[in-house]
């Protein structure tokens, strides 16, 4: 079984320790960049491509400023068409339901098409506590599941691992969990694919009971859908006899005809492709094709918590395409695991604390994941604005603590830099201070900045953090206020 | 009270005083591509995917010379005669792992993307048919092809199961380099009539 991510370290430690890896430096420099040119390449052949965007994010808004009525009218949808619907407030009781459902059937395994929903609420290590095994059947999360290993990627789990990796993992864990890998597997990656197909499908061929996410629910349908590329997803959506769907509230569109701006705009922003190779659509049951027996479970799990959020709410838009993952300056050097979550990047960084709250530190260290550079909001498919919300969500953690007892550093360097410029008397008393500290520490100063400017290196103390990465410019030996006065405005 | 009725209560709780009305923008419509036919045929053929091209009364002659020797599998209505073809009488999952061919029609063909769009009805069959066996060869009217996905999304019917098929099963998992054959059929045949 794969981990789950718990007791993570914040996000400046975690990033430290992946920097240090050169093997997984070189692994997401190479599949980033080859992620970022398939995109640039399949979005530029579309001439309207930012009206395309201006309408997706309109349908997703629109559906979520009245998520309300929609689930209602999905609900309906759905049980007219067959299917039971469940309703999940967290994590455990989503987990909870899909046991029960599973153990109705007399099933001790489960077939499972890749879902960020069910990785989120952990259903894997869930099942596992009841003595269900939770197979994962996209090539990636298993992988994953097969190395005892996180996720690091939305699209793309094993991003960070490289072909000769993934063979040995295939070599050492296949036969420990049902067919081997065979003895002459090279670490081609058609034949690393041939390898998970011999393996998977005697699974796929007896297995009762399959798990799923879905993309998008439509409302006035009841309608799933699950965009996919190997095949492993028609396998769990066709064979078995029950289906169990979980599916966050956010995932619900209100028409059908909704769905054109989307599925045009999330396979070539995930994978770089016109489209993907397989896309389903089901609503509830069909006599004699397919699952008999479909469950959805509906769920919350932070959901309304991120919904109430003025600015956050935006991040529920999210398709989970990960084009924000592949631009990112920050993901591509450190990966995902420094993210502590099966949502990494900078979506993630959003995402987590809306969700979640920002009460323990790991997730309070997200927002500052990320140099503010916007270039995730510029590929963004539905315009979420991740570095406004990343601002937001900073301001968010520093109000969290503005009962602290003892105040950090940095809100007693806030609360003095307020009492000084509230005084213009206090103001110039600073900037002569500074000036004189300006003075005494460009003739220590080593260091010159682009444009000749002397910086001041590793300073002692508090201000350590801040130089160790950093160059602070030497103050100014002389202030504006002090240069006017001499010089009249500069007409002296 | 209810998970159910707690969640929508919280939903509308934080959505107090938001306003429902979004004006949600039209989509754009690609630009005329001219030839959609022969725009279909070079995106699916982009996917290697294989495709043939051939008159109405060519189709059985050309399907016969793609299945060859395979045991085939085809759905209740193909309207298309296959030499020693199996019609599915609800095999299961196992009885269709012994097929190494199927053949089916389409509902819509999509130039832009280079798209299929199967909606299982009898000429086309349940999901499982097309899934199992390795080799799909399916057979579409020129005159199905519409130019973009929106022009598809109008002529299905949500109500069936749906299939959208770009392409041979594939990853990108590995170093994201895409890779052909996985799950799903190794290979698509897609005959074109017309």
């Amino acid at each position: 079984m794969s981990g789950a991510f718990v007791g993570m370290p914040a996000f400046p430690t975690a990033a430290r320790a992946a920097l240090g890896d050169t093997q997984l430096r070189r692994n997401l420099a190479h599949a980033t960049r080859t992620i970022r040119d398939k995109r640039a390449k399949v979005v530029a052949e579309v001439e309207d491509w930012e009206e395309l965007r201006l309408a997706g994010a309109g349908v997703k808004e629109a559906a979520l400023r009245d998520l309300a009525t929609h689930l209602e009218t999905l609900e309906a949808s759905l049980v007219g068409a067959g299917a039971t619907v469940h309703w999940a407030r967290d994590a455990a009781e989503a987990c909870a339901i899909v046991a029960e459902v599973t153990k109705a059937h007399g099933a001790d395994e489960v077939v499972k098409v890749k879902s960020m929903a069910t990785a989120e609420i952990g259903l894997n290590e869930a099942l596992e506590a009841e003595g269900i095994a939770a197979w994962e059947t996209d090539l990636a999360e298993l992988i994953v599941q097969l190395g005892d290993d996180l996720p690091s990627h939305i699209l793309v789990p094993a991003i960070h691992r490289n072909r000769a990796e993934i063979r040995e993992v295939f070599r050492r864990r296949m036969g420990d969990v049902g067919r081997p890998a065979p003895d002459d597997l090279t670490d081609e990656p058609a034949v690393l694919a041939g390898a998970a197909r011999e393996h998977l499908r005697e699974k796929f061929l007896r297995a009762k009971v399959a798990i799923s996410g879905a993309n998008f629910a439509v409302a006035d349908t009841g309608t799933l859908v699950v965009v996919e590329s190997e095949g492993n997803g028609r396998m769990c959506l066709t064979l078995p006899e029950v289906l169990i769907s979980v599916v966050g509230i956010e995932k619900v569109v209100a028409t059908w005809a909704d769905l054109d701006p989307l599925l045009r705009l999330l396979p070539r922003s995930s994978t770089g492709e016109r489209m993907n190779p397989y896309t389903s659509t089901w609503s509830g049951v069909t006599p004699g094709d397919g699952p008999q027996e479909v469950h959805v479970v509906l769920l919350d799990n932070g959901r309304t918590r991120a919904l109430a959020d003025d600015v956050g709410r935006q991040a529920l838009r999210c398709i989970r395409c990960s084009a924000c993952l592949n631009v990112c300056p920050v993901y591509e050097r450190v990966g995902g695991h420094a993210y502590g979550s099966v949502y990494p990047g900078p979506i993630g960084a959003i995402l987590n604390p809306l969700l979640h709250g920002v009460s323990d530190e790991q997730t309070a260290s997200l927002p500052y994941a990320s140099s503010l550079c916007g270039a995730c909001f510029e590929v963004c498919p539905v315009r979420i604005d991740i570095p406004s919300v990343l601002v937001d969500q900073r301001a968010a953690v520093v109000d969290s603590h503005r009962g602290d007892r003892v105040p950090k550093p940095e809100a007693l360097a806030m609360r003095a830099a307020a009492w000084t410029f509230s005084d213009s008397r206090r103001l110039a008393w600073a900037e002569r201070a500074s000036g004189l500290a300006g003075r005494v520490i460009s003739r220590l100063s080593r260091t010159t900045l682009p444009g000749g400017r002397a910086a001041a290196g590793r300073l002692p103390g508090p201000a350590a953090g801040w130089t160790g990465a950093r160059d602070l410019p030497v103050p100014p030996e002389e202030s504006f206020r002090e240069w006017w006065a001499r010089t009249d405005g500069g007409r002296k | 009270m209810s998970a159910r009725d707690h969640i929508l209560r919280r939903v509308r709780t934080a959505l107090d005083g938001v306003s429902p009305a979004v004006e949600v923008p039209p989509a754009p419509r690609a630009p005329d591509r001219g030839d959609l036919v022969a725009l279909f045929v070079e995106r699916v053929e982009d996917y290697r995917a294989v495709v043939t091209r051939c008159a109405a009364d060519e189709v059985e002659q050309v399907v016969r010379d793609v299945v060859g020797a395979a045991r085939v599998v085809v759905p209740p209505s193909l309207g298309i005669a296959v030499d020693d073809a199996v019609g599915d009488e609800g095999f299961t999952a196992t009885e269709l792992d012994g097929f190494a061919a199927v053949v089916t029609r389409a509902r819509v063909g999509i130039a832009e993307t280079g798209t299929i769009v199967l909606d299982h009805t009898p000429d086309q069959g349940r999901r499982a048919i097309t899934l199992v066996p390795d080799l799909h060869v399916c057979v579409v009217d020129a005159s199905q092809v519409v130019a973009d996905v929106p022009d598809a999304i109008a002529l299905l019917d949500p109500a069936r199961p749906l299939t959208w098929i770009s392409g041979p099963s594939a990853t990108s998992d590995i170093e994201l380099d895409r890779v052909e054959g996985v799950h799903g059929p190794r290979t698509l045949h897609v005959v074109l009539v017309g």
